[in-house]
């Protein structure tokens, strides 16, 4: 275990040596992705549960591409095709599936906190994919990666995260790793999205979308769901978007090299416009070839200095 | 055969007795509460002699507020079972809230707890009948046959009387019985899916949370009614520092309003929920710091009128899931009185001060004839050691249930007798 934690559950746990070694490890596999042949040895032999209690696409592909091009085998259950709902427990599940001996669970959960509980119940280490409305730290990671591949430094960087800031698991991973690395992050969105106790876990507040990105490097647009409507934390969507949406126009007194960052899947023209996406500022594709390495970076530093190659 | 507690510091606040006495038992009922070196044993045969040598003798402890889960839940606890945690508790006396199943809303489900405590409890018990049919909070229970079949309160427990109307009404009908109407104070619109205290903790943990604002609006709302209605109001397992003074300003205006506090909100916080420890869900949640100082002030001036525990046991594959999932509640009887120590500990009250709370005074407002040592009184009597040292290990624990975030903590004030009409239910072990 090269990491002062043997599970990635949040980033709160993660300290600056172990996201820095996590980010440079995740560059030196990036090339592998590129390669005629993607695939190199390191993990051979080695077991990759995913555990999707939650629909995915992208982050799930993301860590079976991982795993794959590191040569682990890699079993994919999804909520509706595992035991759970025969009322088979959680905890059940998964000590189930660890007697078949896996090297790595990740796990992701509607319910926060579902992973810190199997991590008390399983000896495999576990990757937190997305639990609830807590963390998702392999997405704040690959955030990261995709900073830093532009900024060459993360270090006294501005950042703003506009949207579902209360229900954003992203949201949390990032404002935590983001300020163990210096960074500076500005939360932006109408109150009802924005708990008041936000102010207290060191991050600004603001309600303004156009000054709040006035002079960052950053910006992170969240995806807004419709739901919320229901459960009276928004007007209407239309309305969200003349505050809130980013557009050019939001952009015009923002700085020439703004980076623009979402975690997706986007809402054309509801969060984000279709222009902006696509703009030149836009790295929303670069995030998700991260996203590979990165995970491919946790698996590799999760199972130790047994794999001391990475090649 | 006679028994005779000897050599004890007699703590008995109805009474206003407070010394070293000897207690005489005969039949049931206490004989005489004699000063020490006084009772000539000699003359008294058949006698069992009960030291209590650097022992505290008080009545037996009332709890006001229990989750037996019979009938209906017995894989969590039973009369049985939980009659065996009062009495390891130093309690002699519970009184079971009625969300049961089927919910105990009319005579024959009073009559099958009364019929299962005459033939498993080790304490006394008493019903406390919906306030509601089914705790549906859509139409009045027949609070006159519940009464009539021996209830001693009226609640919903678990779920608040969210319609205002149907808690005018209950107030006003409750008169005619003068029993209390006991509130689980929540606005439930302002907790939906909720299962911690709203605050910096839940933020950080992403689970929905519980402001505390929902228990302040929901008391204040019933003092509110309470001016024209009438009848008593009964604040349960009070957790909210704003609602403690709601309490105590009723209390300045005359108003008939009374309340409670769990051991456990003046003890824990939402800091307790870290890490996902399903133990610390309870509901009303734990709060913060600044509750827990101005619960103190109301033990200190008198606005908080009981400790009752709000016992909820819950089997391990209730608490042994998602946060979210996770039933609401604690194992109470077994910690109350080293819970309690830690505010005499921290001067907030005396030890008789304490024990008024757990006797005297849930009495008075239940209208019970307990918590006394008068004499010609049942003799229920607890005995316990002030200074007797240890660690809080849930699986000693005589509840079916382990559910407890108390484990491994370091107390004071350990249960060595527990007597129920002059019958030992309870003895520590290695004594």
């Amino acid at each position: 275990m090269l990491l002062s934690n043997q599970n990635i559950l949040s980033t709160k746990e993660l300290t600056k040596q172990d996201i820095e070694q996590i980010l440079d490890t995740a560059d030196s596999f990036k090339e592998i992705s590129t390669r005629v042949i993607k695939k190199v040895p390191t993990l051979r032999g080695k077991t990759i549960i995913n555990l999707f209690f939650e629909p995915s696409t992208r982050t799930r592909t993301s860590f079976e591409i991982a795993g794959k091009r590191l040569s682990a085998d890699v079993i994919n259950i999804s909520g509706s095709s595992s035991s759970t709902t025969k009322g088979e427990s959680l905890i059940d599940t998964a000590r189930n599936l660890e007697a078949m001996n896996p090297d790595i669970l990740v796990v992701r959960h509607k319910y926060s906190g579902a992973p810190a509980l199997l991590s008390k119940f399983v000896d495999s280490p576990i990757i937190n994919a997305g639990d609830g409305s807590h963390e998702h730290p392999s997405q704040a990671l690959l955030d990261l990666l995709t900073i830093r591949s532009q900024k060459g430094e993360l270090e006294g960087l501005k950042v703003a995260i506009v949207g579902d800031i209360r229900h954003s698991r992203v949201a949390r991973s990032n404002i935590q790793a983001m300020q163990t690395m210096g960074i500076k992050v500005c939360v932006v969105g109408p109150p009802p999205l924005i708990p008041v106790e936000f102010k207290y876990l060191g991050v600004e507040v603001s309600h303004n979308l156009r000054e709040a990105i006035k002079d960052v490097d950053v910006v992170m647009v969240l995806r807004i769901q419709l739901e919320r409507q229901k459960q009276g934390l928004l007007s209407s969507l239309r309305e969200y978007s003349n505050y809130f949406c980013l557009t050019q126009e939001s952009l015009d007194k923002a700085r020439n090299d703004i980076l623009i960052i979402h975690p997706g899947p986007v809402n054309r023209g509801i969060e984000i416009s279709l222009d902006v996406m696509e703009s030149k500022h836009s790295l929303i594709l670069n995030q998700v070839t991260n996203g590979v390495a990165i995970r491919m970076a946790l698996f590799y530093l999760l199972l130790g200095e047994k794999n001391a190659n990475p090649n | 055969m006679q028994t005779l507690i000897k050599d004890g510091h007699v703590i008995d606040p109805a009474n206003k007795i407070d010394g070293s006495f000897d207690i005489l038992i005969n039949n049931g009922k206490i004989e005489a509460v004699l000063p020490k070196g006084k009772s000539s044993i000699g003359k008294i045969k058949d006698v069992k002699i009960i030291d209590a040598k650097d022992c505290v003798v008080a009545p037996g402890f009332c709890d006001m507020h229990v989750h037996f889960r019979e009938p209906g839940h017995e894989y969590k606890e039973t009369i049985e079972t939980g009659s065996a945690s009062a009495a390891a508790g130093g309690f002699s006396t519970v009184a079971v809230m009625p969300n049961t199943f089927p919910v105990n809303d009319n005579r024959s489900v009073t009559e099958l707890i009364f019929s299962q405590a005459k033939k498993t409890s080790l304490v006394n018990i008493f019903p406390i009948g919906a306030i509601t049919n089914g705790l549906k909070g859509e139409t009045l229970s027949d609070m006159g046959e519940l009464k009539e079949s021996g209830c001693i309160g009226y609640s919903d427990d678990g779920k608040p009387v969210m319609n205002s109307e149907l808690m005018r009404r209950a107030l006003e009908y409750s008169r005619m019985f003068d029993l209390p109407c006991i509130q689980h104070s929540e606005i439930l619109d302002l907790t939906l899916g909720g299962c911690m205290n709203e605050g910096i903790v839940s933020t950080e943990l992403g689970l929905k949370g519980m402001p505390v604002e929902a228990e302040d609006i929901m008391v204040f709302r019933d003092i509110c009614l309470l001016r024209k209605t009438g009848g008593r109001l009964h604040v349960a397992h009070i957790s909210s520092g704003g609602a403690v003074d709601l309490v105590r300003q009723a209390k300045a205006k005359g108003l008939p309003v009374t309340c409670e506090v769990a051991p456990h909100h003046f003890t824990l916080t939402e800091e307790a929920c870290r890490n996902y420890d399903t133990n610390a869900k309870m509901s009303p949640p734990l709060r913060t710091h600044k509750d827990i100082e101005m619960i103190k002030e109301g033990l200190r001036d008198g606005t908080i009128d009981i400790i009752a525990t709000d016992h909820a046991p819950h089997d391990l594959a209730d608490k042994q899931v998602e946060f979210d999932n996770a039933c609401f509640g604690i194992v109470g009887l077994e910690t109350a009185l080293p819970l309690t120590f830690k505010l005499i500990d921290e001067k907030v009250i005396t030890l008789q001060k304490a024990i008024d709370l757990l006797t005297q005074q849930p009495c008075r407002i239940f209208n019970l004839d307990k918590g006394t040592l008068g004499v010609g009184k049942d003799a229920d009597i607890v005995v316990f050691n002030p200074n007797t040292k240890y660690i809080i290990d849930p699986q000693n624990f005589k509840s079916r249930s382990k559910n407890s975030p108390y484990k491994g903590w370091k107390v004071r004030g350990k249960v060595i007798h527990t007597f129920v009409a002059g019958n030992s239910v309870y003895s520590a072990p290695n004594i």
